[in-house]
């Protein structure tokens, strides 16, 4: 039998049950229910996706699912590798969910809609038609609204607004994918995704050019990509986080899947100037997200900007990738999109881990605000360690997950100088350029979390009652420990799996990224051997430890603090978040336009005399302000001036009806 | 002409050059003292003054404050190990190191910036104000410094072919007329400034200073006493030999032992130790003229070097 | 840039010649300084003095008499320091922060009192704001007298502590 079936119909038994079971159950048996039946779906779809990997595939037609349509499933290597993602994914957070359903989202509908968001997830990259791949989408986008919203217990404006925005956001971008992928399917004149496959050579170029605008906006926005990223940091936060983490390392990379499926897959590759737009939009992603990231002072927010900053590398990997194919490159675009791809797969691992530490701090001091905490490494050192792990990964510093695939990402631009074309030679440095300057502004991101967050002495009551995490969630966030570790020391196993994949989508090329050595990653003549680096480094280390404890035979003694001799030092006399990046903030003061607010009320008797002063600084997101405010605040003009046509008089309305259909009458007279 | 066998012979070099770059780094800061000394008027205390220090600093009790933690404690240690792990990297005497097709110019970049990142957190944990201070500053030019490495790295690899060190360093040993051309003159300067960002030296830092308001690099170690000061004062050293020897291989890369001989290495071995010297020198006589720049100036500087880069690789374009 | 060059050119070394070397110090002083081995971090703690001491400091490790050719050099935290300089009567303000300077420093470390003030309060005895002579705070190695003692003085002290 095909293990890809087996897996995923056991998925989508275990869903049922899931379901069932968080509706039947009572509290307690309820969540560790849902959690282990969630946590073998997701091991059913890493196994699913694994297979296809590893060479197989399967494809399915259900007629009678869902009604006119059916549902196509096929399962090849490219979503064989978000499948696996996303089912490791909610592996690690079903079983950190056990624990952490005791603080937040343990109710009957927050644990029901769990397994369906992560069904979803499995059935997005297994879709094989539009409607099939529409269906999965819009149970995916209105499982994990209402999960988002499930976030606190009582709710609150934050979390009210995050729904509104992520509500409509992705209705807008499902509008922009539902006509795309139409407009695809009536010039193609078939639904399916073969059907599309065939009939996509005869498309003009106008249509082929507006399908791929339209989805890139639709899947785009999912993906996080800038001007369409407002969403991600407004409901990434507010969302309990176990769903934080499964749609920061699992959801956001489907729209990844979609614009390489449709874009490479389905539309056999196309012009160069959409991927040119895909790259430079990914790069300006990529920097402001992790400048944003950079300036953040609330934990969640920082880690979902610095998923948007991934995203954006993502996205300018599969841009150049599509640059080079287009190009006549094609074993230069398989770099870039083993590349992407890859960063994709160790985004997800170091991510999520982030987010489940992140949970596991809020769980246990009520706190996200990084000013507010500090010190936690005394009172939750498996956290603390595990959390520092995650954050190398997010700088991609060696011993990290995220530094093989921002190598690999690197020597695929800097080969790419191989394309001739003016626009190559002066995008590809800039591109460079984009990612270097996010590299380096994420190092500064991570210090500043693990430094401000988990270090020193504690700067507020709440983190000084910190306590470590129960179990089950230090099972999950070890669980993606022991994944990050394993991409970080040994990305070349993950070779031959990247090698099918691109081998899938770009026939012509060959491998560009040779397996062979597990610890080692080799692309067209340069080699990383990041197992050698962490080795030898600690190697070093221990050497010279042994050194400086023979040349070094002193006793040791504590000492207070040196605080120059003034009165001991307090917790609020220590950096906090803020003041760390205020260097960055000043410097890029332009892109990010802080707001601050000083209000001074003086004394009744005197204007001389101060009674309180307020100050308020805020980093908004810029974008939001240019771009989304002028818009929504055209369309509200707009639909306040429609209303004068609707006054209330029937005469009216009977006389709106008679025009419209006078003119249907004319236009059907006209178009015979 | 590959250095793709990690055999003895090879991790025999690595070796060697971490020893050298571990004796030779204080040597190397004490002739920058000197050469001070003597432009400013002054005797001096002679070369051997930082190998004095380090000596005594071993023999001092070890200081552990109250309310660090293991990041303060492992700092200097793992600082230390990267800078030796990335001077066993770079081509300094021979082309064929320990690392074989592992050395990679991207690897020992990011190396050195996770010594950097180790203390910066070390300043965080002690929890006082200038150990953030520090921390804050150092990653604010670290982070502005990277686009220029990266960029400078694209320049130089993008003509190999690969970001290999060795096959840099070797296409630089046979082509020697390309050292002169433009693209890699503008990308030799801007790697420059970044080395003198990257290291603390003036303009950028001045690690001399004892206004803890001027400092980057000191704030964060103000803390560290005995033989963990010893350390950082090692790894500072450490990081600017194997930062100059880098800068050296990659744009003098003449003497460098393409062949495993003892002469060769020999020859490579005296070579660098002149170049490094040359370099430390020169450094140590233009620090004289440099006053430190306002910590707001210094992005102004790394910007000007991202465009000096950006220019070399445009150069190596157009202008082959 | 070129008038500094020549300038430099022009004037050459300013140092003075050294003197010849100093007494040796006490025995239990001289065993803790032994094990420093030619190398002095020296922290300066101002603890209320008029500061004609500090300009004498100052001009002691200036290109003139240049304390630095014998192995001392000024640091900026105690932790990094093996000898504290300490100038002035302690006043009872910097009697506390004095002892906690001390405090921070690793062993071995010697404190040498610089200035009549710090070895017996010198004219400021008896003040209301005066707490006592360095000796009343920490224990005193060695001792500079003068109001303020020559520069030639202080780098003498010094040598006897690196013993170069």
């Amino acid at each position: 039998m095909n293990l890809i079936a087996v897996a995923l119909g056991v998925a989508a038994a275990l869903a049922g049950a899931a379901v069932l079971a968080a509706v039947v159950l009572p509290a307690r048996l309820r969540v560790v229910a849902v959690g282990v039946l969630s946590a073998l779906l997701g091991t059913a779809g890493l196994l699913a996706g694994g297979a296809a990997l590893a060479g197989g595939s399967f494809a399915a037609h259900l007629p009678l699912v869902l009604p006119l349509a059916g549902v196509y499933v096929s399962v090849d290597a490219l979503s064989g590798l978000f499948m696996a993602v996303a089912g490791a994914v909610v592996l690690a957070a079903s079983v950190y969910g056990v624990g952490y359903a005791r603080h937040a989202g343990g109710g009957r509908g927050a644990q029901a809609l769990w397994p369906l968001f992560a069904f979803s997830l499995l059935l997005v990259p297994a879709a094989a038609s539009v409607s099939t791949l529409l269906a999965a989408w819009e149970l995916m986008a209105a499982s994990s609204l209402l999960l988002v919203v499930s976030g606190h217990r009582g709710g609150g404006d934050s979390v009210r607004s995050a729904g509104v925005w992520y509500a409509v956001m992705t209705h807008l971008g499902l509008v922009a994918i539902l006509t795309g992928l139409v407009w695809l399917a009536a010039a193609a004149h078939s639904e399916t995704f073969a059907g599309i496959r065939a009939g996509a050579p005869g498309l003009s170029p106008v249509a082929r050019g507006g399908v791929f605008v339209l989805v890139l906006i639709g899947f785009g926005s999912k993906a996080g990509m800038v001007p369409l990223h407002a969403w991600l940091p407004r409901a990434h936060p507010e969302a309990p986080t176990p769903v934080s983490a499964l749609m920061s390392a699992a959801m956001v990379n489907l729209g990844v899947y979609g614009l390489v499926r449709v874009g490479l897959d389905l539309l056999g590759g196309g012009a160069r100037w959409w991927w040119l737009t895909v790259l430079i939009l990914g790069a300006l992603t990529a920097v402001y997200g992790i400048l944003q990231a950079a300036v953040a002072s609330d934990l969640k927010r920082l880690l979902a900007y610095s998923t948007v900053e991934n995203l954006g590398l993502i996205l300018l990997g599969v841009g150049a990738a599509g640059v080079f194919h287009a190009s006549g490159h094609d074993e230069l675009a398989a770099l870039a999109l083993a590349a992407a791809l890859l960063h994709t797969v160790t985004h997800a691992a170091f991510k999520t881990l982030l987010f489940l530490g992140a949970g596991a701090v809020l769980h246990a001091t009520g706190v996200r605000d990084l000013d507010e905490l500090g010190g936690l490494r005394a009172r939750m050192p498996v956290t603390s360690g595990l959390f520092a792990l995650g954050a190398l990964g997010a700088a991609a510093l060696p011993g990290g997950a995220g530094f093989p695939s921002e190598w690999l990402l690197l020597q695929s631009l800097i080969h790419g100088l191989a394309v001739p074309g003016i626009t190559v030679v002066v995008v590809l440095p800039v591109a460079v350029g984009a990612v270097a300057l996010s590299a380096g502004l994420a190092v500064a991101t991570f210090v500043k979390a693990v430094g401000t967050g988990f270090l020193a002495k504690p700067r507020s009551p709440a983190a000084e009652q910190a306590h470590e995490a129960p179990v089950s969630m230090l099972a999950g966030m070890s669980l993606t420990a022991l994944a990050c570790a394993g991409l970080a020391l040994l990305p070349g196993a993950a070779g031959p799996a990247l090698r099918r994949v691109v081998t899938g989508l770009l026939p012509g090329s060959g491998a560009a990224v040779t397996e062979g050595v597990a610890g080692r990653l080799s692309a067209l003549g340069s080699t990383l051997s990041p197992l050698w680096v962490v080795a030898g480094t600690l190697v070093l280390a221990l050497v010279l430890r042994g050194l400086l404890r023979m040349a070094a035979r002193t006793p040791s003694r504590s000492a207070p603090l040196w605080d120059c001799g003034a009165p001991p030092l307090t917790a609020r006399m220590q950096y906090t978040a803020t003041s760390f990046a205020e260097p960055l903030q000043r410097v890029f003061d332009d892109v990010l336009a802080p707001e601050s607010d000083l209000d001074v009320t003086p004394h009744a008797e005197s204007a001389y005399l101060v009674e309180r002063v307020a100050y308020s600084r805020a980093v908004p997101d810029r974008i939001e302000h240019r771009l989304y405010n002028p818009v929504i605040h055209t369309v509200r003009r707009a639909g306040l001036a429609a209303r004068a046509l609707a006054n209330g008089s029937v005469h009216r309305y009977l006389g709106y009806g008679f025009t419209a259909v006078v003119l249907l009458l004319v236009v059907l007279a006209a178009a015979q | 002409m590959s250095a793709d066998t990690v055999n003895t012979a090879s991790i025999l070099v690595s070796l060697g050059q971490v020893t050298l770059v571990l004796i030779g780094a204080p040597l190397l800061a004490g002739v920058m003292r000197q050469v001070r000394a003597r432009l400013e008027g002054r005797e001096g205390a002679g070369i051997w003054q930082p190998w004095r220090d380090l000596r005594k600093l071993l023999r001092k009790t070890r200081i552990v404050p109250e309310g660090t933690g293991p990041a303060f404690r492992t700092a200097p240690l793992l600082a230390v190990a990267c800078t030796a792990m990335a001077a066993a990297a770079v081509p300094l005497i021979s082309t064929r190191t320990g690392l074989g097709p592992g050395a990679d110019l991207i690897a020992v970049v990011a190396l050195l910036t996770l010594a950097a990142a180790a203390l910066a957190l070390a300043g965080l944990d002690t929890g006082t104000a200038f150990g953030g201070m520090g921390a804050s500053r150092e990653m604010t030019i670290t982070a502005l410094a990277e686009p220029t490495i990266l960029m400078a790295v694209f320049a130089l690899g993008a003509r190999v072919g690969s970001t290999n060190l060795p096959q840099i360093v070797a296409a630089g040993v046979q082509h020697g007329g390309r050292l002169a051309s433009p693209a890699s003159l503008l990308a030799a300067f801007a790697l420059g400034v970044v080395v003198l960002a990257e290291t603390g030296r003036l303009p950028v830092d001045n690690p001399a200073t004892h206004l803890e308001l001027t400092m980057v690099h000191e704030a964060m170690v103000l803390e560290y006493a005995g033989p963990d000061l010893a350390l950082v004062e090692l790894g500072a050293a450490m990081r600017l030999t194997v930062l100059l020897g880098l800068w050296a291989s990659l744009f003098a890369p003449w003497g460098i032992a393409t062949a495993t001989g003892p002469a060769a290495l020999a020859l490579g071995l005296g070579v660098l130790a002149g170049k490094l010297a040359l370099l430390a020198v020169l450094l140590a006589a233009g620090e004289v003229f440099m006053a430190k720049l306002r910590l707001f100036r210094v992005p102004e500087l790394l910007a000007g070097s991202f465009l000096l880069s950006v220019l070399a690789v445009t150069a190596s374009f157009f202008l082959t | 840039m070129i008038s500094l060059l020549r300038k430099i050119r022009g004037v050459g070394r300013v140092a003075e010649p050294a003197p010849p070397p100093p007494a040796p110090l006490p025995p239990p002083v001289a065993q803790r300084a032994r094990a420093l081995g030619g190398s002095a971090q020296v922290r300066c703690v101002d603890a209320g003095s008029c500061n004609g001491c500090e300009i004498e400091i100052g001009q002691a490790f200036s290109p003139v008499y240049d304390a630095e050719r014998y192995g001392a050099r000024v640091v900026a935290s105690p932790r990094h320091a093996d000898v504290l300089l300490v100038t002035g009567p302690v006043t009872v303000n910097m009697a506390g922060p004095l002892r906690s300077t001390y405090e921070a420093m690793a062993q071995p470390r010697l404190v040498v009192a610089v200035g009549d003030c710090a070895i017996d309060c010198g004219v400021f005895a008896g003040g209301y704001g005066v707490h006592g002579p360095v000796a009343d705070v920490v224990p005193v190695d060695l001792q500079v007298p003068g109001c303020p003692p020559r520069p030639e003085a202080i780098v003498e002290a010094l040598r006897r502590v690196t013993g170069r």
